[in-house]
């Protein structure tokens, strides 16, 4: 390094997380998943936690965490990995637990599960992943599908008068007094991507300090069974959907109120 | 009661579902998770008194959906664990069942049965039957099955059933009722042998020293899936061939041969026992194991006796298998009683019949 200067170009910028495998990923072009995927890569590695964590995976697109994510984990039943997760973390108070799930998974089948799991203040984290439908089973109106929204079970279009209305979680869960953090993210933008990070971080440091559960609700992208193509899907996160489902941190637990 | 550890090395009087406890704390049980339901409450009862002392944990669940995957969380943990519920409670697990037998996970899951269909009655019932020894959930799998007829049995039983799933790697149920669940008897606290205690290289505990771990029973790639049915297959067989488990009760010189299990066999040898004095030949077996199931032994019984009278607290269920172990259908009779403990003096009376229709 005799030269002033070069020992910054030697040095890397940029580098894939050591906790996200090196494969191919089988999510479609445009999908988020794969970018959500890697945040919370980032941040197991930013807090060393890697060789302490037990991630609970969902029955959805994101079945494959096992595959992506070098940690160890276990596959929950649709919808039930908040009680998988509380199972793991009981057993395994000094682990790093998150679980990563759906919107179908989390706002549908697996309510009461979620619900139980943040009233309870257990201490872990969900990554929940919501693109207004179905995606693995073929683009089935989801709790979260906006009105108006066509889907293969809604094909005139989500109704309140029979369908009732898209779910907020972020807002619901935030209302419980076991949670400590609950916020609503999109990763649309670069700008975007760093303010979901910081979300996913405070989440994890929640864990970490023992705070009780937390939560990041990702707005995603599902452009294969929105029939979008990828620029035209982050449009739609962009508009309509942050328009019903306003971004921001929506519980954030200081020391002081847990003590 | 918190007592009861303390006397457990001398004789005293316990109700079968603390035996349950008792049995699940002394095999190195420390988690259990549950929801009330009548006729087990004693059991979540005894597991939140005296789990949080030795370090362990109990949770009321929000519902028997959530208690399963809670125990599925705790065993993929590496660590001992139990529920326990009654007859709406246990169809509402079968999913996360059948994702544990699929994930190849242990736990120990009691059945202190009740009356159905539906919500069915709190009376004691062995209408649980098919419902324990056939699969319960989907795609097809075994639980091992062991029927307790005795407070000591439902202490021994559990210890075995925590050593079984382990071995195994797949849940274990014990399948009680009201009676056995509710009954005190004089009960003594034999020690647990921790030398069959099987290693859990599995176990998910963090990635650190070695590659990551799965949990898992989704299999897409390939014929993964039919592979790993094979090998499920092949594990069930292994528990037939070597965990079958029955008691012989005074069979000798048997011409009427009583198959019936837990509450319905502890009967029977009361009015085996009056139809011995009053000179009718007549013995039990009483299957332990419901999976594994004592086929052989009776097909060898049938051979040698007059009639096979299989009594059960359901309308017709074990039977089944009966004749499946057995080609003499002919020599086969039925007692049932879906919702209710049949008494000895009815089971008497089949008895005699039996004998002096056989003079
Ligand atoms: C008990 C049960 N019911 C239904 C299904 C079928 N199923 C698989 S994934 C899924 C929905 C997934 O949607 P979501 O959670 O939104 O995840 P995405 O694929 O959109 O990421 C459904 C209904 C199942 N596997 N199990
Ligand atoms: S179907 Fe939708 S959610 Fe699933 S991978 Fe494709 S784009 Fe992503
Ligand atoms: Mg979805």
């Amino acid at each position: 390094m005799s030269i002033e200067g070069k020992t910054e170009f030697t040095k890397p910028v940029y580098t894939r997380p050591r906790s996200l495998v090196d494969v191919k990923t089988h999510f479609c072009p445009g999908c988020h998943h794969g970018t959500i995927h890697k945040i919370v890569a980032e941040c197991i590695d930013r807090y060393g936690v890697r060789e302490n964590s037990i991630g609970v995976a969902c029955v959805g697109c994101a079945v494959f965490l096992y595959d992506y994510i070098d940690v160890d984990v276990v596959e929950a039943p649709h919808g039930r990995a908040p009680a998988v997760a509380t199972g793991v973390k009981r057993a395994q108070p000094d682990k790093f637990v998150f679980t990563y799930q759906g919107d179908g998974d989390l706002a549908a089948i697996g309510t009461s599960e979620v619900i139980h799991a943040a009233n309870r203040g257990e201490n872990l984290t969900v990554v929940f992943v919501n693109n207004t439908t179905y995606g693995m089973t073929g683009g089935q109106m989801a709790p979260t599908t906006l009105l108006g929204q066509k889907t293969s079970t809604t094909p005139y279009g989500r109704d309140f008068r029979s369908d009732g209305y898209p779910i907020k979680m972020a807002e619901l869960l935030a209302g419980l007094d076991g949670t400590a953090y609950s916020a609503r993210v999109a990763v649309s933008t670069p700008a975007q991507i760093r303010k979901a990070k910081a979300a996913v971080r405070k989440a994890f440091e929640m864990q970490i300090n023992g705070m009780g559960f937390s939560i990041v609700e990702f707005l995603s992208t599902c452009p294969t069974n929105w029939g979008m193509k990828p620029l035209d899907a982050q449009g739609r996160v962009l508009g309509e959907m942050s328009e019903y489902f306003p971004l921001g941190v929506y519980k954030e637990r200081k020391q002081a109120d847990f003590a | 009661m918190s007592s009861l550890a303390a006397e457990a090395s001398k004789k005293i009087l316990l109700k079968g579902n603390e035996a349950i406890c008792l049995g699940a704390i002394a095999a190195g049980c420390r988690h259990y998770y549950g929801y009330p339901i009548t006729p087990q409450n004693d059991i979540p009862e005894y597991m939140a008194a005296h789990l949080p002392a030795l370090g362990g944990t109990f949770l009321q669940a929000e519902s028997e959906v959530a208690t399963i995957n809670m125990i599925l969380g705790t065993s993929a943990s590496g660590k001992r664990v139990m529920t326990s519920s009654s007859g709406p409670g246990i169809s509402l697990m079968q999913e996360g069942l059948s994702y544990m037998a699929g994930s190849e996970l242990p736990a120990v899951i009691v059945n202190i049965s009740r009356s159905g269909p539906g919500l069915g009655g709190i009376a004691p019932s062995q209408g649980d039957y098919f419902q324990a020894v056939k699969g319960g959930g989907h795609g097809g799998y075994r639980l091992i099955v062991l029927a307790p007829h005795s407070v000591q049995e439902m202490y021994t039983l559990t210890m075995l059933a925590f050593d079984l799933a382990d071995r195994y790697r797949t849940p274990a149920m014990i399948l009680g009722d009201a009676i056995v669940g509710q009954m005190k008897e004089p009960f003594e606290a034999t020690p647990y042998d921790s030398a069959t205690t099987a290693e859990k290289p599995w176990a998910l505990t963090g990635c650190a020293g070695r590659e990551r771990l799965h949990v898992k029973s989704l299999h897409l790639k390939d014929n993964a899936i039919e592979v790993h049915n094979w090998k499920l297959h092949g594990k069930f067989e292994r528990i037939r061939k070597t965990e079958t488990r029955a008691e012989s009760f005074l069979l000798d010189g048997a011409k009427i041969a009583v198959v019936a299990f837990g509450t319905a066999a502890r009967v029977s040898k009361t009015a085996i026992q009056w139809a011995r004095k009053e000179g009718i030949p007549v013995g039990m077996l009483r299957p332990i194991t419901l999976f594994p199931f004592p086929e052989r032994e009776v097909f060898d019984l049938a051979k040698t006796v007059d009639v096979v009278l299989v009594i059960e607290m359901n309308t017709g269920q074990m039977v089944e298998d009966v004749r499946q172990s057995t080609p003499l259908h002919d020599r086969i009779a039925f007692l049932g009683k879906p919702c209710a403990m049949p008494t000895p003096e009815e089971i008497l009376d089949r008895i005699r019949a039996l004998a002096g229709r056989k003079g």
